[in-house]
């Protein structure tokens, strides 16, 4: 894949900037979504927290519902693929969406490689719980790093544990023998060299998983994050549209407490949300794809 | 100073650009960060979304309407929607700016993006750059006080009237300065 094209996969990513992307699931959502300030929607069948709670292979989403939210919205429509799962992702590439997330919220596909995402024209978005993770995505082709968080869990601290530890990892960079890191992170030296040298990752760095109020997306924002995906959290709460639009206001003035606090205002209850003690390790799905 | 609208969008790269050029910039979220600027940037990203949150502060339009009458604008993408005077998607704010009229995401969804070479008229003489058209508008009418003064392959891609500078694709997102510069440089 040449160079040019990578810089207009990751020109989108730069665009959802400063913004909210919210997991919808139909049309009267995505509607919801968009007029709430959204920047993109994550067309979905079922969020995280009920994947969660159904069991069974989470795969990806039927094209005909993808299709009908993209026809019934003007911001750009992301959907899922599973992890390794290039034929998926073929698919969703045919069906035009605008970013491809490899995601571990659906069952592995392939348990030893993600997609080789170079080849394609569509941009992918992959999570990360750490700088090693990250920078093997972007090698992959990744246009787009976001945390994994803990997907459909209601609970920030997997997302924020996430970005300390890719923002802490950079940081060492500074004074660390970078063939060795390389080594370490299985990517290619110039690309560590590179991070180490503008101390932040090659593409933007959204955070997700597990964010579920006004004051959880600041907190991510202040936190170093350029946009926030929120799943679960909107939809699974009991006020979905007024919910989205105080998260919307929250991350535009995200340093400004003021406005995090009138956005607070006025809500219903968020969603219940998981402690992480009570999920059992082969059940989180941020250990999905090292 | 300039100031970058920071509502949503790709403000960043802005910023790159403007401190490449030496010049000293603020964010703008509130009308009280307009004061004192030399000029202003509506960045690119959705214009769906910038416009949710313009009509949620009556003041920072007020404030940037007034702005508009004695110091100049750029708009990228998104941001010349906005600019422009009428939009084919009414959910979209116009200030009215520039005299022509737009169509929202006309070459289609991300996989129809590119890297284009526009020509650009710069002091009487002609000069390639290179921009990304990411979900890129294009400018379906131009009124008779719009000067046009990019194209890229026969389609006008930016415009001029009065101060304010529009432009459908992002040069900046390259690190090109070459807009910003007739922008910002030629009204100081």
């Amino acid at each position: 894949m040449s160079k040019v094209s990578f810089k207009v996969k990751v020109g989108l990513a730069e665009m959802l900037k400063g913004g909210v992307i919210m997991d919808v699931t139909n049309v009267e959502q995505a509607k919801i979504a968009e007029d709430a300030g959204a920047v993109s929607v994550m067309a979905l069948e079922r969020i995280p927290s009920d994947i969660r709670k159904d069991g069974g292979v989470a795969r990806m989403s039927n094209p005909h519902m993808i299709k009908e939210i993209q026809e019934n919205v003007s911001i750009p429509v992301m959907a899922k693929c599973r992890i390794g799962h290039f034929a998926e992702a073929q698919i969703l590439e045919a069906l035009e969406v605008d970013f491809i997330d490899e995601s571990e919220v659906l069952t592995m596909a392939d348990e030893y490689a993600h997609v080789d995402k170079h080849p394609f024209k569509a941009p992918f978005v992959c999570g990360a719980r750490n700088l090693g993770e990250a920078l093997r995505r972007i090698h992959e082709g990744a246009a787009l790093i976001r945390t994994k968080g803990e997907a459909g869990s209601g609970n920030i601290v997997e997302a924020v544990r996430h970005m300390k530890m890719i923002t802490s990892q950079i940081a060492e960079l500074q004074n660390a023998d970078l063939l060795l890191k390389a080594e370490e992170y299985r990517v290619p030296l110039d690309l560590v060299e590179e991070v180490a040298k503008n101390q932040k990752l090659t593409v933007p760095n959204f955070a997700a998983g597990g964010i579920a109020t006004p004051a959880d997306a600041s907190l991510m924002m202040q936190l170093g994050a350029e946009t926030v995906f929120v799943g679960s959290g909107i939809f699974k709460s009991e006020d979905p549209s007024e919910r989205a639009h105080a998260i919307v206001k929250s991350v535009t003035h995200y340093k400004n407490a003021k406005d995090v606090l009138s956005a607070s205002y006025n809500l219903k209850d968020a969603m219940k949300g998981i402690l992480m003690s009570d999920i059992p390790e082969d059940e989180k799905f941020s250990n999905r794809g090292d | 100073m300039i100031g970058v609208l920071a509502l949503q969008g790709n403000f960043d790269a802005h910023l790159r650009v403007i401190k490449k050029l030496n010049l000293d910039y603020r964010l703008v979220k509130k009308s009280n960060d307009i004061d004192c600027l030399d000029g202003l940037i509506f960045p690119g990203g959705e214009s769906t979304t910038i416009t949710k949150l313009f009509k949620k502060d009556k003041s920072l339009i007020e404030g940037i309407k007034d702005f508009s009458n004695h110091k100049p604008i750029l708009g990228t993408c998104a941001g010349i929607i906005l600019m422009s005077k009428k939009a084919n998607d009414k959910r979209v704010y116009n200030f009215g700016f520039l005299d022509i009229s737009m169509e929202r995401n006309a070459y289609g969804r991300q996989i129809h993006s590119f890297e284009g070479k526009i020509s650009v008229n710069y002091l009487k003489s002609t000069k390639d750059a290179k921009a990304l058209f990411i979900r890129a508008p294009k400018i379906k009418e131009v009124g008779k006080d719009v000067e046009i003064f990019a194209t890229y392959k026969n389609e006008i891609v930016g415009v001029k009237q009065g101060m304010h500078v529009g432009i459908t694709c992002h040069p900046e997102l390259l690190n090109e300065t070459l807009i910003h510069d007739i922008c910002f440089r030629e009204h100081k």
